[in-house]
């Protein structure tokens, strides 16, 4: 078995009910996202179309994220996820340079890294993951990519020659897919990434890796002086000063 | 690429999450410069023994161990401080995956600085004889002197992977283009040699005149090769387009651009053309110069290649 995802981006509204879905289904705290919707403007207006291509982890059979990581706490399952074991992270962030896809983020309440698991605890229930289940026009498809009676196999059948994954020259082999995809949409490159520019939010860059209050002291002392635990409550706390809000927005 | 600049074909980014910036910064680029010292000390002191005799560099027994022990050692302090859970370093020996070259780093490292540490220890107990002369420890660390010249080559032998995997780990980060070159493993072992020629140059006050010029020359051998590995990495377009567009951080314009030529000109250049007028006629001060601005500019090298490739989005 060898789980498989595959995102019809011809079907996409770009609603981020997948993107919501997920933060609640995983508890993603804030400004951290195992899957996200991105929104991309192409040409000039009158004549402007826009994009959507949400981004998750592509679970590669070949993950450079599994290769990389010191402990093992990336590590596959039996059905082909590339899973996560943030007990045993040492919150290196060498997964986070390696993974070609910035998929890989380190998750602010627990500072050490975490992504999509393609909600691997709901699929050993019988499950679909949570995204599947949210998305209201079925763009987002699921199944075992070995068997080829599964619905994903025959979609991918269905659409020879329109199968794309990202960054195939990485040699990752990705077992995540998209049809109705371009170079627009899934080359970080073909588009520009303006300061200052996007709709509701006007930063682009994160503040730190992880969480902003955990220095390097904090690193060292947090078991001896009880470093609070985090929650996306205390997240929001300490994010209350006017210019953090204003730089943020309203997303 | 897809071409942007005319306006059928421009396309912009309208909404998205805030991407994460510089993940591996100026301790990352501390922890590499510091291991370029560790390793370069022993490498070079061992090729100065082969050539000179013992008696020509009388502190070289001690003093190339003690350097290399404090290099190391803010080379793993910074390599523990950089982690989000230092405490579970623990788990790269308890928990090892072979296939990272994290882990096989970090094993070799370790049992390095074990090495450098007891060849320290013989080193400073033989050279300074007063010094704890009961002391149990003393007594049995100079009871052992001849262990030294035993272990010696395979501590150089050992340099040798040490220096080098690091261009291994940047290799595993097949997220930065940049560093998918082999050029890598060439410039870690330069780095090593100029670090370790440098660092060396300022303690050989008392060395012999043979000595100090041996060790111009590999500065300036190593600061050449440096400076042309980095201008063919500048120049040479072979690479894929995420390593033309990082490389454009670098280029005319580009956000780095001053940091990264101050570092060939303060690493490389001056340092060379200092080194070489050494050897004609000896000036140990500019030598010592030339030594300061080669760290110093490496460092500043090392932290320009390491930074650039973190500031492309990656999806």
């Amino acid at each position: 078995m060898k789980l498989g995802f595959l995102v019809d981006l011809n079907l996409c509204m770009g609603c981020k009910g997948c993107e919501i879905a997920c933060k609640v289904e995983n508890e993603v705290p804030l400004s951290s996202w195992r899957l996200r919707v991105k929104y991309i403007d192409i040409g000039t207006f009158p004549d402007a179309s826009r994009s959507f291509t949400p981004l998750r982890c592509n679970h590669c059979e070949n993950a450079p994220c599994e290769r990389i990581c010191p402990v093992s706490a990336l590590h596959y399952l039996e059905n082909g996820i590339v899973n996560v074991d943030n007990e045993r992270c040492i919150g290196c962030a060498g997964c986070m340079m390696a993974c070609p896809y910035g998929a890989i983020y380190m998750d602010p309440e627990t500072n050490t890294a975490d992504k999509c698991t393609y909600c691997a605890h709901r699929i050993e229930s019988g499950m679909m993951p949570a995204c599947v289940v949210a998305c209201p026009v079925e763009a987002n498809i699921f199944g075992d990519v070995e068997d080829d009676t599964s619905h994903i196999s025959q979609y991918i059948m269905g659409h020879q020659g329109g199968i794309q994954v990202r960054k195939p020259e990485k040699h990752t082999n990705p077992k995540h897919y998209y049809v109705g995809g371009g170079t627009y949409t899934l080359d970080p490159l073909a588009h520009q990434r303006i300061e200052g520019y996007s709709l509701f939010t006007n930063i682009t860059h994160l503040e730190a890796v992880g969480d902003k209050n955990h220095g390097v002291l904090d690193r060292f002392l947090a078991p001896f002086t009880g470093h609070g635990k985090l929650d996306n409550k205390s997240l929001i706390e300490s994010a209350t000063d006017a210019e953090s809000h204003e730089q943020e927005g309203g997303h | 690429m897809v071409e942007n600049t005319i306006h059928a074909t421009q396309a912009i980014v309208t909404l998205d999450v805030a991407l994460p910036g510089i993940i591996w910064g100026w301790m990352i680029t501390l922890n590499m410069w510091a291991k370029s010292i560790g390793t370069g000390v022993i490498l070079v002191g061992a090729f100065l023994l082969y050539r000179h005799k013992k008696e020509e560099m009388p502190n070289l027994r001690w003093i190339m161990p003690l350097i290399s022990f404090i290099a190391l050692n803010v080379f793993l302090l910074f390599t523990l401080v950089d982690l989000h859970q230092p405490y579970r370093m623990i788990n790269i020996f308890l928990h090892p995956n072979w296939t990272s070259a994290i882990t096989v780093g970090a094993w070799m490292a370790s049992l390095f600085t074990g090495l450098v540490t007891v060849m320290m220890l013989i080193g400073g107990f033989d050279a300074f004889p007063d010094f704890r002369k009961h002391c149990a420890v003393g007594k049995s660390v100079r009871g052992i002197s001849g262990f030294y010249e035993k272990i010696f080559p395979f501590v150089v032998f050992l340099a040798i992977p040490v220096t080098l995997y690091t261009a291994i780990i940047m290799a595993e980060s097949s997220a930065r283009e940049l560093w998918q070159a082999p050029a890598e493993v060439m410039q870690m072992m330069w780095a090593a040699l100029l670090a370790g020629s440098s660092a060396l140059i300022l303690v050989s006050d008392s060395w012999s005149k043979e000595t100090r010029r041996d060790l111009a020359l590999i500065l300036a051998i190593a600061t050449f090769f440096s400076f042309m590995m980095y201008m063919g990495e500048y120049f040479f377009s072979f690479k894929s387009a995420e390593a033309e567009a990082t490389l454009a951080f670098v280029h005319s314009g580009g956000s780095y651009n001053v940091e990264f030529w101050f570092g060939m000109v303060l690493g490389f250049i001056i340092p060379f053309f200092l080194a070489v007028s050494n050897m004609k006629s000896e000036n140990k001060t500019l030598l010592r110069f030339a030594a300061i601005l080669a760290l110093v500019g490496l460092y500043l090298a090392k932290d320009v290649w390491l930074k650039i490739p973190q500031m492309l989005p990656l999806s």
